[in-house]
């Protein structure tokens, strides 16, 4: 197991090289610089910022080490993402300040989901072919089809335009010290966008949990479990859904690091400063080092949630072994 | 009592009678049963007739995508505009249809560009031994650790005011968001290709095809590309709807289609501009793509039961 989590720690050295190879050439072959604008700057005040930010360099030569590529690597290496053009900040600060957002954005819309996706495919299961399994399949059907901006779209125009009974500007969050004061929440702008991410999670969670559901109801244990004279619920809590987790654990991981790492759909549609939004921003302007910045920590996070929930893969069920 | 009851429910007759259809017509006749997967079918025929009636016949058009009019900005539907009027005074119902062509003909051109790399890809890694398999791999493995719509967003971006050789125009436009939006979504189809492939090579028919003295090209042809099919159909039917939803988003975030061309994304986020006044121009395109992404997504579920008579 170790041997396994190190060999994925270290295949995710070349991966990373390999993103970071590709994306910054695919970067610099985007039409215009970060300093052309549509009325073009005094070409002396564009020579010292490229100074300024190392653009004057090559971008990659056959001296590598004084290239802006091999510059890159370098700082990386060291832990340093560089400068944003555009506000003249550290990437990283940048970086943390969207993700501070974004993570609590993504982190609530994943519990709605994991609520409303595990009850209704419990549900489901239960009375299966009934009339609540329909209503909850077609759900799951539905919802994982819509995409966001679509359901955002609903969701503004009945809750906020017709009830008013929420706002749609900005993200009602805390800070992440005072998260768990629900006194220092916005409800009425936290509401909507966390519906409006969660519900494609929540389809999804609600299917898979159903057909492991019914899986696991067919079990032997659980006919022992019956026999035996547990009460219906404790079957179900006790017995079932602790088994029906395993299938609905592995697509979770993906989805949380996907829902964290931002949404620029559902940031742009409600104005939340995420990290998803920043990125679009970041490369309509072509902020070479926000690009590679968000680039980098979306990629990190989906390879290392990956591995952790392959780690827990393992752990919560025995016969898996990697090797 | 229920064993019993259960092999009387077996249809005996109709298993025999089974054996001789073929994989496909039994795979048709099981899809024409599942009434959600032909409700889907029909109206996407419906909906492409009319997205091709409605960029090609102008009384199905009935007004030009981008002609303004000043004296109707931002009007609800009313029978001379069926979906109302954006804030330039342009039909809205014209533009939806010209975004919904737009949409299924990135939708299909995407799952053609993905179909090619990752049969190639796929297949070469299953069959060309152990080296290109690792580096087709490896290869894809890159692909698939690139966070998606990130990668669109740059590679669109990077395509963008971007020449093609021989084709111009339209046709350009399109390829170019196509090559965008199928860069790695093949990943997918080579994964399931090459999976599917591997296990097809120790199965038993191959093994008896080759012992009988098949060439290596006839097994391919014969045994394993069929019977690879299946699967892949779903994922193409399931990827179309991802690549229209990747179209839109483009649009959305402004870099999809040149205007004044519409496409449902680049309509979508112009409503969300005007949504607290106005919101009939945000729900005719939403609700376009909905229907559009369902009836894919139902089709899909249909093909899939359908396809995998292992499911049953």
């Amino acid at each position: 197991m170790t041997a396994y989590v190190i060999r994925r720690l270290l295949w995710m050295i070349p991966l990373l090289w390999a993103i970071i190879t590709i994306t910054f050439i695919l970067m610099h072959n985007v039409e215009g610089g970060p300093f052309s604008r549509e009325r073009p700057l005094p070409p002396a005040t564009v020579e010292n910022l490229n100074r300024r930010y190392g653009l004057d360099k090559p971008v990659i030569s056959i001296d590598v080490w004084n290239s802006q590529y091999g510059n890159y690597l370098i700082n990386l290496a060291q832990g340093d993402l560089g400068v944003s053009f555009e506000t003249d900040q550290p990437v990283s600060d940048l970086l943390w300040k969207g993700f501070a957002v974004s993570s609590q954005l993504g982190l609530m819309a994943f519990i709605f989901a994991m609520v409303i996706g595990i009850t209704l495919g419990t549900v489901s299961a239960l009375n299966h072919n009934g009339p609540l399994d329909y209503v909850g399949v077609f759900f799951s059907t539905a919802g994982a089809a819509m995409p966001n901006f679509i359901l955002g779209a609903f969701l503004i125009v009945i809750f906020a335009v017709e009830l008013g009974w929420f706002d749609v500007l900005g993200w009602g969050g805390p800070p992440w010290k005072e998260f768990y004061n629900p006194s220092a929440w916005d409800f009425r702008k936290a509401v909507l966008p966390v519906v409006a991410l969660g519900v494609l999670p929540a389809a999804y969670f609600a299917r898979i949990t159903r057909a492991s559901m019914l899986e696991v109801l067919e079990q032997d244990y659980i006919r022992t479990a019956r026999a035996k004279g547990l009460s219906e619920w404790v079957v179900v809590v006790r017995h079932a859904i602790k088994n029906a987790m395993v299938p609905i654990l592995t697509v979770m991981g993906p989805y949380l690091a996907f829902l964290i790492t931002g949404s620029f759909i559902v940031e742009s549609i409600f104005s939340i400063p995420g990290v998803g939004r920043r990125f679009v921003d970041s490369v309509v302007v072509r902020d070479y080092g926000m690009i590679m910045g968000t680039v980098v920590f979306f990629s990190v996070a989906i390879a290392v949630v990956n591995l952790v929930v392959d780690v827990l893969y393992a752990v919560v069920d025995p016969r898996i072994r990697y090797s | 009592m229920a064993q019993a009851q259960a092999i009387e429910q077996l249809d005996f007759e109709g298993v025999a009678a089974r054996r001789e259809r073929g994989l496909w017509s039994d795979a048709a006749r099981r899809l024409t049963k599942n009434r959600l997967a032909v409700v889907a079918l029909i109206l996407l025929v419906a909906v492409a007739t009319l997205a091709i009636a409605g960029n090609y016949v102008d009384a199905v058009q009935r007004y030009d995508p981008s002609a303004q009019d000043y004296d109707h900005l931002r009007e609800g539907p009313t029978w001379d505009h069926f979906f109302g009027t954006d804030n330039l005074g342009r039909d809205n119902w014209s533009r939806v249809l010209q975004g919904l062509l737009i949409s299924l003909e990135v939708g299909f051109g995407v799952q053609i560009f993905v179909l090619a790399i990752g049969l190639f890809v796929g297949g070469t890694a299953a069959l060309g031994g152990r080296l290109l398999d690792n580096i087709m791999m490896r290869i894809t493995d890159i692909a698939y650790a690139f966070p998606d719509l990130l990668f669109i967003i740059l590679l669109r971006s990077v395509f963008q005011h971007r020449d093609l050789p021989l084709v111009g125009g339209r046709t350009q436009e399109l390829l170019l968001m196509i090559f965008a939006i199928g860069f790695v979504a093949w990943v997918t189809i080579a994964r399931l290709v090459r999976g599917q492939m591997l296990a097809l090579k120790e199965r038993d028919f191959v093994i008896a095809a080759r012992a009988m003295g098949a060439s290596q090209w006839q097994i391919v042809y014969k045994h394993m590309l069929p019977n690879t099919l299946g699967p892949v159909i779903v994922a193409i039917v399931f990827g179309i709807p991802l690549a229209i939803f990747a179209e839109a988003v483009l649009g959305f975030v402004g870099i999809g289609l040149q205007p004044p061309t519409a496409s449902l994304g680049v309509l979508i986020s112009n409503g969300y501009r005007y949504i607290q006044g106005d919101i009939w121009m945000v729900i005719f395109p939403t609700s376009t793509l909905a229907v559009l992404m369902l009836c894919f997504t139902f089709l899909g579920d249909g093909l899939r039961d359908a396809l995998d008579p292992r499911q049953r």
